[in-house]
């Protein structure tokens, strides 16, 4: 019998995308990156327990554009993975599995990231007598 | 009575190793802890954006901030491990591959909370 070449998981190619289904890829991979992100803060972490002149240098990479963006995607990969995790504890226990709930639960989570994370740094902004 | 099973039979009959849930269960475990402490990291960096050296370290020293950032650096870590190990079984299907894979990323995990904790303790003591 001749072998069928069927699609293998996780189908990212053959199904049409839905708001769920987004929820669900963008959760995994906003654990990944933040797994990157982890590395940073233990670099910080170290600098902090090296001294005041290597911290300041770190502190100067971490505020320079590219720190700054690379700290905006890690803020808005943590806010999205928070988010994406709190909906599968609530799916962990039954929940939320009806179409409707599932889908509009989803779409909150990205609601929830995009918002906290422009929050936040406007905070962060203040704090910092910039804005 | 002979037993006429194969060795592969006989391991078939003694059922589940009884931990199968327990991946599962740690990771949503540590996913529970990591909501209030991921709320504490969030607004300890929004309320210290900009400043200096001196005033981290006064920040950290603080007693519950060093306990906290502790117990955030060893959940994350283990929640962190729990679903990298997710993500290399679903797509390193090669045996040999997905061990290795799995060693680095332990041996990783075990060095970041080692270096960050190690780091916070130095403070918190005063190095």
């Amino acid at each position: 019998m001749a072998q069928v070449k069927r699609p293998l998981s996780p189908h990212l190619q053959v199904y049409r995308w839905g708001w769920h289904m987004a929820a669900s890829i963008i959760n995994r991979a906003t654990g990944v990156a933040l797994a990157f992100g982890s590395v940073l803060l233990t670099w910080w972490l170290v600098a902090m327990a090296t001294g005041h002149d290597y911290f300041d240098q770190v502190q100067g990479y971490a505020g320079s554009i590219i720190g700054r963006l690379v700290l905006f995607g890690i803020t808005f990969a943590l806010m999205q993975h928070l988010a994406g995790g709190i909906r599968h504890l609530f799916m962990d226990a039954g929940k939320l599995y009806e179409l409707k709930a599932n889908t509009s639960s989803a779409r909150l989570t990205f609601v929830f990231s995009i918002v906290m994370t422009i929050v936040i740094w406007v905070a962060a902004y203040k704090v910092m007598g910039v804005m | 009575m002979t037993d006429m099973k194969t060795p592969l039979a006989k391991v078939h009959g003694l059922g589940s190793a009884k931990d199968g849930t327990h991946h599962w269960w740690v990771q949503r475990l540590t996913a529970l802890a990591n909501i209030p402490l991921v709320i504490f990291m969030v607004v300890s960096f929004v309320g210290n954006a900009g400043k200096g050296h001196a005033e981290w370290v006064a920040w950290l020293k603080q007693p519950l901030v060093s306990v906290l950032v502790i117990l955030f650096v060893a959940n994350f870590v283990y929640h962190m491990r729990l679903g990298l190990q997710v993500v290399v079984e679903d797509y390193v299907h090669d045996k040999g591959t997905k061990v290795a894979t799995m060693v680095l990323i332990t041996f990783a995990c075990v060095l970041i909370a080692a270096l960050s904790i190690f780091s916070v303790l130095r403070i918190a003591f005063g190095g």
